[in-house]
């Protein structure tokens, strides 16, 4: 997975707002007849006979002085059962605006990216996966009035 | 002999009723099984699915999760996905949510001037699904007539098969 961080514009509301391209490669795999290469492996099938579909999201992890937690989708996707399970997305936009409760994306050195899934099942268990590897990504000090997006 | 059917369907109703309490204080929900009335979750979830959920306290509320909730003052649980937290050092949390086939999030329902929902409106978190047999209850709220006839008929085979 790999992220750059593009501008951050000026509070609106009196709350930061950032900005944030990123490029994403994931290989969810897809388990079907490979079962012996995946299980010498040691890797997870993912796409089983009980899976509908996955809901991907990729969050935006970080803390500030206001809360101690905060948590933002950036994007996210329906990955169909039969859909190619390989992704590779490069620039992209976020698709909802990273506002932040206030004014602590500033000069946070510290926004962890990760990207998770949540695995939808023909009739069972809900659970919520997150994808190994996450990058950190820096807010600059200051804030830049912009102009497109 | 009459008096032996009462008694018999007495148990009845109040094993059922002891399961469904028992699963409110297993699940920590106060609905432990809700059916989905909207397309607002699809393609995952469908008008007459059935949920079955948790609301466990320890279980913090993170972005990606199904939430069940109620806006203030309207009486019907909206299913959704948590969209942003925000989590201050006590514990306090507020959070938005979007249906995940809705284009826009879901501030629009929240009450006039809310902005996020909290802790206390959750009914509670999906963990499980099974599809469509939720239908029967949504059939039997939009047809009342079909309803009655359920009731009637179960009554029917409760009093007949005691014979």
């Amino acid at each position: 997975l790999r992220k750059n961080v593009e501008d951050f514009t000026g509070p609106r509301e009196r709350s930061d707002l950032g900005f944030v391209t990123f490029d994403i490669t994931a290989d969810i795999l897809n388990g079907k007849n490979d079962l012996q290469t995946f299980r010498n492996k040691n890797t997870l099938i993912i796409f089983d006979w009980n899976v509908k579909q996955l809901f991907l999201y990729l969050s935006a992890e970080y803390s500030t002085k206001n809360n101690a937690l905060n948590q933002v989708v950036l994007w996210d996707k329906i990955m169909l059962r039969g859909d190619n399970p390989r992704l590779s997305l490069k620039d992209m936009k976020s698709k909802y605006f990273f506002f932040d409760d206030g004014n602590g994306l500033k000069g946070n050195r510290n926004i962890t990216l990760t990207l998770s899934w949540n695995v939808v099942p023909n009739a069972g268990i809900l659970p919520l996966v997150t994808g190994s590897g996450h990058v950190s990504v820096p807010f600059p000090d200051t804030y830049e009035t912009t102009k497109s997006y | 002999q009459l008096y032996y059917q009462v008694l018999n369907f007495g148990m009845i109703v109040s094993s059922a009723l002891m399961i469904w309490k028992g699963l409110m204080v297993v699940t920590g929900s106060e609905s432990p099984i809700v059916v989905v009335l909207s397309g607002s979750m699809e393609p995952a979830f469908h008008r007459g699915d059935l949920l079955f959920l948790t609301n466990r306290i320890e279980d913090p509320i993170r972005v990606g999760e199904i939430v069940v909730f109620r806006i203030e003052g309207r009486e019907i649980p909206i299913v959704h996905r948590v969209l942003k937290i925000h989590e201050k050092q006590n514990g306090d949390i507020k959070f938005l949510t979007k249906g995940d086939n809705n284009a826009v999030d879901d501030r629009g329902l929240y009450k006039q001037g809310q902005h996020w929902l909290e802790k206390k409106d959750v009914v509670g978190r999906a963990r499980g699904f099974v599809p469509y047999i939720g239908i029967v209850t949504i059939l039997m709220n939009d047809y009342p007539k079909f309803k009655y006839a359920v009731l009637f008929l179960l009554g029917l085979f409760v009093l007949v098969h005691r014979e």
